[in-house]
Formats: structure tokens, C-alpha cells, sequence
């Protein structure tokens, strides 16, 4: 009993790096800036990391199974900008429309999934490729033009509140539970890691490695796309150019959290610890009147740090060497 | 230490070598030597701290305590380079070439000629390439792509480059393990060639056989011990296999009582263009059938076809009688169908996920329930599969590459056992694994057919076909060139067919 205790707490600790880290920022920015504790605040960068938390967890899913998405941000657009239409210019239903939105999404997942799986495509061009068609889409369809003035209802997406939380972020957690469970407790998430891990292996055991790359995109893609409402939601506006680079910032989160890009290993706890380090970054520099431009240096070195650290570790520098 | 009169004789002269990792102590008090122009083989069980010995030649690792001496100087090996600036070259099982260079960049390759200071000169790259396969008297051509060479000629272009650095004490590990006999003879002579020049070699090897004819010396490793170092001559295999393991190996193929019951499988003119050839074979209940060949016979590219991983153009496969279609690894399976790959590593294991999850991958749905996975259940599972294998490892959570060879073929084996195979494919079952984990999965083997499951077993290793086969069907050339029960069987016969074009 007590063994797989232990075990339990050794499997989270790539977490503990990161939670370490997140709670570290979090100290020193409280001494640097009296504003950074308070609820509002806190509220705040949780409210700011529910983009990139909420797709990175079917990003770490992707990654786990050894592919990449790069193509997260231009579904988040494309999604946002359709939903918005059907629901300001044809006067949709604005559910329904939500709903529609998150669909075309999981469609732009699925034919990411078809391409890697069937053609087969190495994932960074599928996704790369459809990166560019969902984008140029979203610029047709608007025409370069946002689109605003959205109904009080679908902004509660965004700017809702229950009690002190925001809505989004409670979303956010939500999925995280799910994701969790997907992960370590289904088949779905068995196999991703087995399909990460050794993917001839994979096929040679049976699992229908095609089948679950596409469901692993296309949960990926919804998720975008829930993310292109939010964003639109709390904005008031859906924008062709909304999630520019976004694809980035959730890859930074996920391999921040631990999650190896070669795949096999990882998992989504670690990359919503993250989102939130990301959050706390960008909340703190900005607190501390940094320019965006300092900002995008700042971020970069710490994706670097967070691998570096990831990569001594597991040479054996710190702490002791596995054997 | 004090001053050691040395023997000029020896190139390599290691000394009472000690060396720990955490936990574990790889090597103690370990003394060993290499005359100039000899082969000494270097055996032990995995484990046996062989390849800890080799890399602190190799400058991989550094000892703890014990001196080197390198042509009677005493060195501090500091780093591969520096091994190699020693004249010490180790040509590992996986080779370090650079598959779309051509034979030539990759002998050269870090130290080309240059015409000026910008640009490389092919031409004399290529001539010195050749100049250095001549001297060997290999036949490789070296504008060849190495993507485009077989496993033993890719071999020769490692030995080649080694040569090339003017390494005059070069370290074959498992060298024979991937080859066919055919191959095994090339390397052979490759080998006397390098010992004529006065070439010491290490040779590294599981298969003893083998040792009596290339061998002049063995120095046995066991538990990190110093065993023994003998001329090869004043002992046979009985006694050696006695000084690794430290006991008797009395029966190295345990007896079998089995009966054979009626035919569970038959494949019909099983046909692929280019690769195989009106195959057509049977498996009975109970039964061990072995496929003996050389590499590249279409041993291996037969059970992929028939376990659904490569297509097949035409035949037929039934199953107790019935015709099946087997267009994926998981018809087969669904077919109780099971294969061990001979790749274990690549094929056969998630490396980087622990030796749980590696077991119940095929049988998720015995410990699903519902929805999820039932984690109890899942660890009583492979718990059992650990100890009825008897897997050697600190637990259930262990990531598999921290496993040793023979318990990682046992993981693999038990992933089948568990998914309840009733027709199980071997390839290469025990390849590069030690002589007691031989012996386990053996045994396993006879269990295993005594439970009524047809096993298939491929294997390069004659002694393993003969002891173990009931029957035993010869490959050449994507062909079936003959069938020999039990007792028909020799190692001469085989061979004979395995030659038939």
C-alpha cells in the first residue's frame, strides 16, 4: 500500500517541477507588485489562461501520441467567425450556433486526423497546411472584417460569473477533469501514450492507431474552436487575425508542463500548470509596466529554461541518476 | 597501486576494475587482457557486467577504482575520442551510421578531405574508402547508399571505418546477433583478415557456439565478478555455460510431453511479389514449428503477412478449418493470433511506459470496466503475468528500458499470454538474451503448447531450431525448399535446403 503511495506521488513528480515553479512566480511577484494577490487579480490570470489552458489539454493528448497541431489558432478564428455569423447575420439560434461552431471544428480536427492517418502526412504539414486553409477562410468569410455586437448571452461565455469565478474558468476545470480521466483511465488515453511511445508496437497490438489519432485531433480542434467562443465571447467581436500565433503559446504550455515532444509521456496536469505560469508571467510583467515586446523575450527564455531544466533533470544532474 | 611490470604482449591490460552505479555494483575487482592479434570473447549473462567493462574502454564510463593499460601505457580514459585517439574503436549492435550517406561519407564522415578549405574532395574520400574495404577485401560498393545494405555489409562499413581511424583493438558487440549464416562466415573471414594485420579484437556474443571457431581466448563475467580466462581449446561449452552461470545447464532444451492434436492452422500458396513464393504450411494443436533459413530468406515477411502487418497478393489462411481474412494485426489478433517480434525494442515494447501497461495493451478490455480502466485489477493482472514469468523487476510502474533482455522478451511474451493466443508466432525468441533467460522462455514455450497453443518459432539459431521444433519447415528465397520432422533433422540438412535457390 504504502509502495504504490509512493509510486503515485513519483508519477507526479514532473508536476511538482513545474507546480514548484508556478508557486515560486507566485511569491515573487506578491513581494514585487502589492496589486498581484488579490482576488481580482487572481481571477484575472485564471481568466487569461483559459485560451491556452483549454486547448492545451487536447494538445497534450496530441503531443503524448508523438504528433503536433499547429493549426489550433486558425480553427480558433474560423470557428469564432462562423458562429458569430450565424448568429448576427442569419440570427441563428445562438446555441445552436455554438454548437455548429464547436462541429466545424471538430470537422477541421478530423480532416487533420484523415491527412496524417490516411495520406499519411507527417502531422506539422497537415497541420500546417490546414493552418493556413482555416485562416484564409476566416478571412474570406469576414472579409477582414470583425464582426460585433454579440448577444448578452453568448457573451456570458466569457464575461459570465458564478459567484466569484469567472464562467470560462470553471469550463476550463471542468475539461481538465475530463481530459484527466480520458487520459489515465480509458482507452483512448492508454492508447495515445502506447501510440507515443512506440507506434509499430502500437499497430502490432492491435489498436487502431488511424482511428484514435483522429478522434485525439478532432477533440483537439473542438476545443479550439470552444476556445475561438470564448475568446470572441469575452471580446465582444469574432476576428479573422483572433488567435494569430496562438498555436505556439499552447505548445509552450504543454511542453512547460513536462510533456515530451517525442511523445509517450506527459500528461495534462503538468500543462495546465503551464497555461497558469504562462498567465502569471504576462499578468506580472504587465503589472510590472514590462512592454509586450520585453513580454515575448521574457516567455521565450522561460520555454527554453522549463525544457533545459526538463533535460538535466533527466540526464541526472539534479537529484539522483535513474539507472 | 604501485608499479606494475607489464607483459609488452598485451595491447589491453584492464586491472582490478571497480565500478558502481547507484545501487548496484556493475563491476568489482574485474581484471582482463588483450594480446595483439587475437580474438578474446568476453561472455557472461546480461548483467554479468560485459558491456560496463566495454564502455569503460570505450571511454563511455569511468572506472571507480583499477587501472587500463593501452600498449603498456597506463591511461585515464577519458571520453569516446579519446578511446579512439588510443586506437580503440567498439562497433555496437546498433550501428552508427548515417543511413542516407553513401559508404564512403560515411567512413569519412567528420574527417573528409577537403580540396581548399571549403569544399570536400569525393574523389579522393572514395579512393580511400576503397583503399581501406580492399585491405579487408570487402565487397561493398562505396558509392552505395547505406540505407541500401543488408544488415552484415553495413557491419563491414563500421569495421571499415574503424580501420579507416587506425584502430588496432576494436570491440564487436553481438556482432553475429542480426546475421545468417551465410553472413556469419563473411564476418568470420573479415575478422581472420583483421587478426592477420595483427588487429586485436573483443568479441562480444551470446551465441557460444560460434566462439570455438573465431575465439582464441574467453574471459567469463558473472554478477560483476572475475570468473575465469581460458584458451578456448582446453574447454567445451558445457564447461563454459557452467562458469557463467555458476551451476549446470544440464538440459538446455527441457523435455516436452506433449500430444499433438489436430491441424489449427494452413496457409495455401501464400504469394507476394518479390518477397514470397506459393507458401503454404501447417500448425497443429500442441505443436512446435520451427522456420529455419538465412536472413532474408522471407522467414520474417511470411508471419508478417500471416499476423496481417504487410498485405499479401494471393492464398489462402484458415483457421480450424474455416478461411479467415487477415487484413490487420488486429484480425489477427481477434484470430488468437500472437506475434513476438524479433525486434523487440522496436516493435515490440513502449519503451518509455512501465512494464504494466506494456502487458495489458492488447487485453485493455479485460480490465476496463465500463468506461474506465479498473486500476486494481489492471495491477493484479500484470502482477501475476510478472511473477508467472518471473520478470525480474523493482515494480509494476518500471519503465521498460531499464529492464534487462530477457525480461523485456518476457514482458512481450506476456502481453500474448495474457490476450490468450492459441497460435503463437516467435521470431527470433531469444535472440541477444542470456543462457538462463534461453532457458525460461524455453520452458515457456513447452507450457505454452502444453496448453494446446501451436506455436511458430523463427530462429537463425540451429541448435534452437533442432532442440525445440517438431517440425520444422526450410526457407530460401521467399520459398518453402523443404520439411523435416524431428528426427529427420540435422543441422547439414537444413542447411542444405536453406541454400536451394
Amino acid at each position: 500500500m504504502i509502495k504504490s503511495q509512493s509510486r503515485r506521488l513519483e508519477s507526479f513528480r514532473k508536476e511538482l517541477g513545474a507546480l514548484t515553479a508556478l508557486i515560486l512566480l507566485c511569491v515573487v511577484m506578491s513581494f514585487a507588485s502589492p496589486y498581484f494577490f488579490s482576488l481580482t487579480n487572481l481571477m484575472n490570470i485564471l481568466r487569461q489562461s483559459t485560451l491556452i489552458g483549454i486547448v492545451a489539454a487536447g494538445m497534450t493528448m496530441i503531443i503524448i501520441t508523438g504528433g503536433i497541431d499547429l493549426s489550433v489558432g486558425s480553427v480558433l478564428s474560423l470557428s469564432s467567425c462562423l458562429t458569430a455569423g450565424m448568429i448576427i447575420f442569419y440570427g441563428w439560434n445562438v446555441w445552436l450556433s455554438v454548437i455548429l461552431g464547436i462541429l466545424i471544428g471538430a470537422v477541421f480536427g478530423l480532416i487533420n486526423g484523415l491527412l496524417i492517418t490516411q495520406i499519411p502526412l507527417p502531422p506539422f504539414i497537415a497541420t500546417l497546411g490546414i493552418m493556413g486553409v482555416a485562416r484564409g477562410f476566416a478571412f474570406v468569410y469576414t472579409g477582414g472584417a470583425p464582426i460585433y455586437t454579440l448577444p448578452k448571452s453568448f457573451r456570458y461565455l466569457g464575461q459570465g460569473m458564478i459567484g466569484p469565478v469567472p464562467f470560462p474558468v470553471l469550463l476550463m476545470l471542468v475539461i481538465y477533469v475530463i481530459f484527466y480521466l480520458l487520459l489515465k483511465r480509458t482507452k483512448l488515453g492508454r492508447y495515445a501514450y502506447a501510440i507515443g511511445g512506440n507506434e509499430e508496437a502500437a499497430i502490432l497490438s492491435g489498436i487502431p492507431v488511424a482511428k484514435y489519432k483522429v478522434i485525439v485531433y478532432s477533440l483537439t480542434s473542438a476545443l479550439a474552436a470552444l476556445a475561438g467562443m470564448i475568446l470572441a465571447a469575452r471580446l465582444d467581436a469574432a476576428t479573422s487575425v483572433a488567435g494569430d500565433g496562438f498555436e505556439l503559446d499552447v505548445i509552450a504550455a504543454v511542453v512547460i508542463g513536462g510533456t515530451s515532444m517525442s511523445g509517450g509521456q506527459g500528461g495534462v496536469i503538468g500543462s495546465l500548470i503551464g497555461a497558469l505560469i504562462m498567465g502569471v508571467v504576462r499578468n506580472g510583467l504587465n503589472l510590472l509596466l514590462v512592454s509586450s515586446h520585453w513580454q515575448r523575450v521574457i516567455l521565450g527564455l522561460i520555454i527554453l529554461l522549463a525544457v533545459t531544466v526538463d533535460v538535466l533533470r533527466k540526464k541526472g544532474i539534479f537529484g539522483k541518476a535513474r539507472r | 597501486m604501485g608499479v606494475v611490470s607489464l607483459d609488452q604482449s598485451y595491447v589491453v591490460e584492464m586491472k582490478g576494475i571497480r565500478k558502481e552505479f547507484p545501487g548496484v555494483v556493475a563491476l568489482d575487482n574485474v581484471g582482463f587482457n588483450l594480446r595483439k592479434g587475437e580474438v578474446h570473447a568476453l561472455v557472461g549473462e546480461n548483467g554479468a557486467g560485459k558491456s560496463t567493462l566495454i564502455k569503460i574502454l570505450a571511454g563511455a564510463h569511468q572506472a571507480d577504482h583499477g587501472d587500463v593499460y593501452v600498449n603498456g601505457q597506463k591511461v585515464n580514459i577519458l571520453s569516446p575520442r579519446h578511446a579512439q585517439e588510443l586506437g580503440i574503436s567498439v562497433i555496437y549492435q546498433e550501428f552508427n551510421l548515417i543511413p542516407y550517406l553513401s559508404v564512403a561519407e560515411n567512413i569519412f564522415l567528420g574527417r573528409e578531405s577537403m580540396s581548399g578549405r571549403y569544399f570536400i574532395n569525393n574523389r579522393d574520400n572514395r579512393a580511400r574508402a576503397r583503399e581501406v574495404l580492399d585491405r579487408l577485401e570487402l565487397d561493398v560498393d562505396v558509392d552505395e547508399t547505406v540505407a541500401e545494405l543488408g544488415v552484415a555489409q553495413r557491419q563491414m562499413v563500421e569495421v571499415a571505418k574503424a580501420l579507416s581511424m587506425q584502430a588496432n583493438i576494436i570491440v564487436m558487440d553481438e556482432p553475429t546477433s542480426a546475421l545468417g549464416n551465410r553472413e556469419i562466415e563473411q564476418l568470420f573471414k573479415t575478422i581472420e583478415k583483421m587478426k592477420a594485420q595483427g588487429i586485436s579484437v573483443i568479441y562480444i556474443s551470446h551465441r557460444l557456439e560460434e566462439l570455438w571457431q573465431i575465439a582464441d581466448r574467453v574471459t567469463v563475467l558473472r554478477d560483476g565478478q572475475y570468473i575465469a580466462t581460458t584458451d578456448i581449446d582446453k574447454l567445451d561449452k558445457e564447461q563454459l555455460i557452467k562458469q557463467m552461470v555458476g551451476r549446470d545447464l544440464t538440459e538446455q532444451f527441457p523435455e516436452r510431453n506433449v500430444r499433438i492434436g489436430e491441424e489449427m492452422l494452413r496457409v495455401e500458396n501464400l504469394s507476394k511479389a518479390g518477397v514470397l513464393k506459393d507458401v503454404s504450411f501447417r500448425v497443429r494443436r500442441g505443436e512446435v514449428v520451427g522456420f529455419a533459413g538465412l536472413v532474408g530468406s522471407g522467414r520474417t515477411e511470411l508471419m508478417r503477412c500471416l499476423f496481417g502487418a504487410d498485405r499479401f497478393d494471393t492464398g489462402k489462411v484458415y483457421l480450424n478449418n474455416q478461411e479467415v481474412q487477415i487484413k490487420s494485426p488486429r484480425d489477427a489478433i481477434s484470430h488468437g493470433i500472437g506475434f513476438i517480434t524479433e525486434d523487440r525494442q522496436g516493435q515490440g515494447l513502449m519503451l518509455v511506459r512501465p512494464v504494466k501497461e506494456n502487458i495489458t495493451i492488447t487485453a485493455l478490455d479485460q480490465v476496463i470496466k465500463k468506461l474506465f480502466i479498473d486500476y486494481e485489477e489492471e495491477t493484479n493482472v500484470a502482477g501475476d503475468m510478472v511473477e508467472r514469468l518471473r520478470i525480474r523487476t523493482p515494480g509494476l510502474e518500471q519503465e521498460v528500458r531499464y529492464l534487462s533482455g530477457g525480461n523485456q522478451q518476457k514482458v512481450v511474451i506476456a502481453k500474448w499470454l495474457l490476450e490468450k493466443a492459441r497460435i503463437l508466432i516467435f521470431d527470433e525468441p531469444t535472440r541477444g538474451i542470456d543462457v538462463g533467460a534461453k532457458k525460461e522462455v524455453y520452458s515457456l514455450i513447452n507450457e505454452l503448447v502444453g496448453q494446446g497453443v501451436g506455436v511458430i518459432m523463427v530462429s537463425s539459431e540451429l541448435p534452437e531450431v533442432l532442440g525445440m521444433s517438431d517440425r520444422i519447415y526450410v526457407m530460401s528465397a521467399g520459398r518453402i525448399t523443404g520439411e523435416l520432422s524431428a528426427q529427420e533433422a540435422t543441422q547439414e540438412r537444413i542447411l542444405e535446403y536453406a541454400t536451394k535457390e
